[in-house]
């Protein structure tokens, strides 16, 4: 019999825990060493690669590996509370072990079509997850990229992920261009007020870039749309997309888009490659 | 060709079932055929069109994946696989043995599923060429010869004898294991029956059916097409079809606390069911047209996309028989296939 069955996880142990947004917290992850101390990482992943993360009797959900490869102490996930399992996941303490097992999925294809190139980023609330990696993978690797531009939105100033993060490193980067913004006017924000898709085309950048974009749905939309209208083409967008899923590679039939299953095939897809799928997402 | 005369099958099956558990077509009271595990005096059915399929004893409705012991905040994973019992299934028809290079192409491609691989590698699978075919056959539509199964041991009756022929190495071993109990038998009336065979084929309802509209570069056409709203208008969902389907493979994971530790499950699961693909901002197939296009779309269009244009459906009428509004692949094909 086979020695391994990527069904059967790994554990876990929960080593920091940080409370993003009301509804967001971020925890850290380590592997546990043979001689019982938690350390390192459970695997290795690429940028945009997800993982199964399990409380045994709750139930299993994937979630997008927010720490860059280029992290060797630890691995991050960003967790917005919708659930059963994401509640379970809101409620542990530090030291509480979890299942996990990955990497699934495909990549940001950061070391083949995006080297090279001037990158723009384009979140909305949770969806900086994915992106987070990219970006200080693309920050590590910083060399072997042009321009590097980030524009994330949110409902409010307290649902912007990761801010201290944003501030602290992105905003102090010389070679990075940050562009926050939020939903509302609120107290104690002299930064941008209004959608995501409104500002990126009042940014109007330069078509020189390869767009990622993720967030919801509707936001995800809106600011194709938008950029199309800059006059970008769906050749130089990716973006990521999230479909119920159980098995993690591609055997248990359900998450897929026409003939490709998100687990295996995607979740990072470019827009020219999602129009010759069915548009059931 | 080895053979065993018809009278003596039962002592044959007697052999197998001493050395491994053998599973054949036992008449149900209700006159269903179904796959029972063997016990002396079991009669093989004349019927091998069984209510469910060979794919339960390779890929059964529920299985264990693993257990955890939760103690605090510690999580032991308890690796419950063991290697499986050499087993045999008897009596396999030629849709049904080729339902397993379906589900290989699925659960055998990186990574492996090894407990499917599991039961593979020790299950044996003996064919038995068909007879009688059914109003609801079409195996040939797919390219398949019901007088020529494929399967580790395939088999064939002319009434008096039932011929033996190894494909596999583990089938040969198998012949070989009942050696004894076969002699050499001369096959013309063999021959007689699978020209028979053949030429009832050729003169059932469903021997026009071509899959030549079908297949990935299909894709969107069909997708699109505006039959979908008919075809599936009085679907039920109750996912009858996906149940009793030989190559369908959409399953769950879900956990259950016994009390006294967690079990984990896999348990078949169908793209005919609302909640299948339910998420927290939505449900990306709300209606049942979605779902039963799924389904179909899947077995005629996906499938042959990813997988060098072989089908994901054998022909095996299943889902003919069984559906309680009379809806099925059939009429699907022939509803798409006229623009
Ligand atoms: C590729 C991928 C990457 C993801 N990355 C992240 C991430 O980085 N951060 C994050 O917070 N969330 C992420 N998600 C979503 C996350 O998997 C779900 O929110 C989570 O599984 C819901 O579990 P729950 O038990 O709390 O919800 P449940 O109690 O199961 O249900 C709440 C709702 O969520 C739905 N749901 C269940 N499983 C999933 C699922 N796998 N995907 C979407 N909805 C689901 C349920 O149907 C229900 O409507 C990702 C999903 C995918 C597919
Ligand atoms: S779709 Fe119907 S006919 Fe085809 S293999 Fe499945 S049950 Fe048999
Ligand atoms: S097609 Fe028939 S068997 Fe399948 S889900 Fe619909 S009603 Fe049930
Ligand atoms: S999650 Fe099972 S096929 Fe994608």
């Amino acid at each position: 019999m086979n020695a391994i069955d990527t069904l059967i996880p790994h554990i876990g142990v929960v080593t920091d825990i940080r409370q993003d947004t009301p509804d967001v917290k971020t925890f850290r992850v380590n592997a546990i060493q043979p001689d019982g101390t938690a350390s390192g990482k459970v695997f290795e992943h690429m940028p945009g690669q997800c993982a199964m993360l399990s409380i045994p009797g709750v139930g299993e959900g994937m979630f997008s590996i927010t720490s860059s490869p280029t992290n060797n102490e630890f691995m991050e996930f960003s967790i917005k509370k919708c659930g059963c399992l994401t509640s379970w996941l809101h409620a542990m303490e530090v030291g509480q072990q979890i299942t996990i097992r990955g990497p699934y999925g495909n990549n940001f294809p950061v070391e083949t079509e995006l080297k090279g190139k001037d990158l723009l980023f384009i979140a909305g609330g949770i969806g900086l997850a994915p992106l987070r990696s990219v970006i200080n993978y693309v920050r590590d690797n910083r060399e072997n990229y042009g321009d590097v531009q980030i524009i994330y939105g949110s409902r409010s100033k307290d649902d912007l992920v990761d801010y201290q993060e944003i501030i602290n490193e992105w905003e102090a980067d010389p070679n990075i261009q940050v562009n926050l913004t939020i939903d509302r006017e609120q107290e104690g924000w002299d930064g941008h007020v209004g959608f995501v898709p409104n500002y990126v085309k009042e940014l109007n950048p330069s078509l020189s870039k390869t767009v990622l974009i993720c967030g919801p749905p509707i936001m995800i939309k809106f600011t194709l749309a938008g950029l199309k209208e800059l006059g970008f083409t769906e050749t130089q967008v990716y973006t990521t997309m999230e479909l119920r899923m159980k098995c993690a590679v591609g055997k248990c039939g359900r998450c897929n888009i026409g003939d490709k299953y998100v687990c295996k095939d995607g979740p990072v897809f470019r827009f020219d490659q999602l129009d010759e799928l069915p548009d059931e997402y | 060709m080895l053979k065993i005369s018809v009278e003596k099958i039962d002592e044959l099956f007697k052999a197998i079932a001493e050395k491994q558990t053998l599973y054949i077509p036992t008449d149900r009271e209700d006159g269903a055929s179904e796959y029972k595990k063997y016990e002396d005096g079991m009669k093989l059915s004349g019927n091998l069109n069984t209510l469910r399929s060979a794919k339960d004893f390779f890929f059964p409705q529920t299985e264990n994946l693993a257990d955890f012991k939760m103690e605090g905040k510690k999580i032991e994973v308890i690796d419950i696989r063991e290697e499986a019992e050499d087993f045999v299934v008897f009596g396999v028809r030629a849709c049904d043995a080729r339902s397993f290079t379906i589900l290989d192409k699925v659960f055998l491609s990186d990574p492996v599923d090894s407990y499917y691989k599991n039961r593979r590698d020790h299950g044996t699978i003996v064919t038995m060429a068909c007879t009688k075919p059914a109003e609801t056959c079409f195996c040939q539509t797919f390219g398949i010869d019901p007088t020529e199964p494929e399967g580790d041991v395939a088999c064939w009756s002319d009434g008096e004898s039932i011929f033996f022929k190894a494909n596999t190495e583990k089938g040969q071993a198998f012949v070989d294991s009942v050696s004894g109990l076969l002699e050499d038998g001369d096959t013309t009336k063999l021959d007689e029956t699978k020209a028979k065979t053949k030429e009832i084929m050729g003169k059932l309802p469903l021997a026009n059916l071509s899959t030549e509209a079908f297949g990935g570069d299909k894709l969107m056409e069909h997708f699109k097409s505006e039959k979908w709203a008919e075809l599936s208008e009085s679907c039920l969902g109750c996912g009858t079809c996906t149940f009793v389907c030989p190559t369908c493979q959409c399953y769950d994971i879900k956990d259950f606390n016994t009390g006294n530790g967690i079990k984990r499950f896999r348990c078949w699961d169908s793209c005919m069911y609302s909640d299948f693909t339910k998420m927290a901002h939505g449900n990306i197939r709300n209606s049942q047209l979605e779902r039963f296009r799924q389904r179909f779309m899947h077995k005629l269009v996906y499938f042959p996309s990813n997988n060098n244009g072989e089908f994901g459906c054998v022909g095996c009428g299943r889902c003919m028989s069984k559906c309680p509004i009379s809806m099925n692949i059939v009429k699907v094909m022939k509803a798409l296939e006229v623009k």
